[in-house]
């Protein structure tokens, strides 16, 4: 059963002024989808989150949901909301007050009101007598659970978050992520999440849409973003990563001073004869002894040494004066001295190509 | 350290203490000395009575300080309406603009209030800027607009103004930006956020403006003189008869003390009810 998209986006633009802080914007989410919108500061994702709320009108394009045309509605008159980045609680209202005033703008009547924000308290893990907390006794992760109740209580077609974690502690972070899958998938709403961090979007999403300068620079799965980005900026932005200039020459694919096996285009999949970049993840490359092969090769020299905890990280020197990184798991790790030279060596099979268009 | 901290804090803190205690309270102390004194003596050496206070009730006082407290809530309500989207704009809307509004109010404060409320009797009275105006054109013409209640509720409004703006404005810009987004998020309709997120994280700023404007409004005398030609008495006016006149200080220290009574109660009231340490960005 093919059933309409939940969301639907086409065209959508936004300009400020001379600025065009949107363009060019096609997206269509189906029902139940957590999907991710990931992009540096300034991309365009907060404007983008803002159109979608109705906080903000679109210059140009339309938004559908489901079958209803909604660019033009306001806010207040949309079936979706969003968990602000600041949570936004109302800090007069009691936890129980904040989770019930979606039900109390509609009219529902107290007790009826009060057993739902109960159900919330539950359901999002927060003990019953928080109901009648202040909202400033609450810690970080509580009022983060409060905000995700009030929003839950308003019953939301699609339920958007604006880097409601951002201002966290890593421990915290990890644990509200994955509380946050675990909700979507009792819930089975519909989550449109934004943030900076592509480790973030990893962990919950569906689908990760990548922005960049007010577009979409790659909408996939998690695995495919990591595995095969389409552009340098994806590939760049899933932390470290080294990146190799290869261009075809007369004996086969040159790559500086990396030696490829001969039939290293085919084996790459390189089919439009003008070269691209070879996108090597840390964790593929190696180590190679004396006399070891491998389809690539590179000599350079050790230039540090650092300790990850469950991995360690080298960053090697190459002799023409670029650097790579390499990550080792710690029962791996190799004894080497700083400075000494090294030759590092992976399989193309593992690694991923970007043409150049 | 938090306690030798204290005590500097304190010692800091003694000679305008000493000041305040001398210059703001003694007289108060006489004031209400004076109050329980026998009518019509000019000193403190006598047995004390209630006479003066049960002068206020036999002599009709109490509808001067009706009339007073009741123009004083009328335009304490109507500045209340009337400052709201002003001081909205200015704290949410005009950004720099604020300041040309904020320069162009204080301005006004320039000029003494008397040659203000004289500028408008010109303007309002028969014969007057409006009144001349209209029977030149229309050859119609009708007594002037002055010596009336409404009148000096206008006064009231007109000199009481920025008592009212600059605490609103106060007030509404600690209202946070996404709180309201949040609740219009969240279905609530324009009235809704007004009334359920921008007039109660507003309060400080509403209450310091309303006590402001009407503990000013309940003691003023020149706008029911001037615009109002005693068309009815203040209590103001009659401390200030009791006084000078009547030559009746007790009688004045009496009604004085009850009005200080009635606002001071208010006053409490009000500054217990709500958070004054926000209105001074502190806290939180």
């Amino acid at each position: 059963m093919t059933s309409l998209p939940i969301l639907r986006i086409a065209g959508l633009e936004k300009r400020f002024g001379d600025f065009t802080a949107l363009q060019g914007i096609d997206l269509t989410v189906p029902e139940g989808e957590f999907l991710t919108i990931v992009g540096p500061s300034g991309s365009g994702k907060t404007t983008l989150i803002r159109l979608l709320v109705g906080m903000d009108e679109p210059s140009d394009g339309t938004i559908w949901l489901r079958e209803k045309r909604v660019d033009q509605v306001p806010a207040n008159k949309r079936p979706t909301c969003m968990v602000f980045q600041s949570l936004a609680l109302f800090p007069h209202r009691s936890v129980g007050q904040n989770i019930e005033f979606p039900l109390k703008i509609r009219g529902v009547d107290a007790a009826a009101r009060r057993a739902r924000a109960m159900e919330l308290l539950e359901l999002l893990r927060l003990p019953s007598d928080y109901y009648a907390k202040r909202i400033q006794e609450c810690s970080g992760g509580e009022r983060q659970r409060v905000a995700l109740a009030r929003a839950l209580a308003f019953d939301p077609e699609i339920l958007f978050f604006d880097e409601p974690l951002s201002a966290l502690d890593y421990r915290l972070r990890k644990t509200l992520e994955k509380e946050l899958k675990d909700l979507h998938e009792r819930t089975g709403k519909t989550f449109i999440y934004i943030t900076h961090s592509l480790e973030e979007a990893m962990v919950m999403s569906d689908r990760i849409a990548i922005m960049r300068a007010g577009r979409f620079e790659q909408i996939a799965t998690p695995d495919e973003i990591y595995a095969r980005p389409k552009s340098r900026f994806v590939a760049e932005f899933m932390g470290e990563v080294n990146l190799i200039e290869v261009t075809p020459g007369p004996g086969g694919l040159s790559a500086g001073g990396v030696r490829l096996v001969p039939d290293a285009g085919a084996r790459l999949g390189l089919t439009n004869g003008h070269g691209g970049t070879m996108v090597v993840r840390p964790e593929t490359l190696r180590f190679l002894g004396e006399g070891e092969a491998a389809e690539a090769t590179v000599d350079g020299r050790l230039h540090a040494e650092y300790a990850l905890g469950s991995r360690h990280q080298y960053e090697i020197d190459l002799d023409d004066g670029t650097r790579m990184t390499a990550e080792m798991l710690r029962e791996d790790r190799i004894d080497a001295r700083l400075g000494g030279a090294v030759r590092l060596g992976w399989d193309l099979d593992r690694c991923h190509l970007i043409e150049d268009r | 350290m938090e306690r030798a901290d204290r005590r500097l804090g304190l010692l800091t803190a003694l000679p305008i203490g000493v000041l305040l205690a001398l210059s703001f309270l003694a007289p108060l102390l006489v004031v209400a000395a004076f109050s329980i004194m026998p009518q019509k003596v000019f000193d403190l050496g006598h047995m004390p009575d209630f006479s003066a206070y049960a002068e206020f009730f036999r002599q009709g006082y109490w509808k001067s300080l009706a009339w007073s407290l009741g123009m004083a809530f009328a335009a304490t309500a109507i500045l209340f309406v009337l400052c709201w989207p002003l001081a909205y704009g200015m704290a949410k809307v005009f950004k720099r603009f604020t300041l040309v509004i904020t320069i162009a109010v204080v301005m006004t404060l320039f000029v003494s209030e008397n040659i203000r409320l004289f500028g408008w009797v010109l303007t309002l009275m028969k014969g007057g800027l409006i009144e001349g105006h209209v029977r030149h054109w229309t050859g119609e013409g009708f007594d002037g607009l002055l010596y009336n209640v409404p009148v000096i509720v206008f006064g009231l409004v007109y000199v009481y103004f920025p008592f009212m703006l600059f605490p609103l404005a106060q007030g509404i810009a600690m209202v946070p930006d996404d709180a309201r987004q949040a609740a219009a998020d969240l279905g609530a309709t324009r009235w809704q956020v007004l009334r359920e997120i921008e007039l109660p994280l507003a309060a400080p700023g509403i209450v310091v403006g309303g006590l402001l404007c009407f503990v000013l409004s309940a003691g003023a005398i020149a706008e029911s003189k001037l615009l109002g030609g005693q068309a009815v008495i203040v209590i103001g006016d009659d401390v200030e008869t009791a006084f000078t006149y009547g030559q009746n200080w007790p009688l004045g220290s009496a009604l004085s003390m009850i009005l200080i009574f009635i606002i001071g109660t208010l006053a409490i009231l009000g500054v217990s009810s709500v958070d004054l340490d926000r209105v001074m960005g502190r806290g939180r």
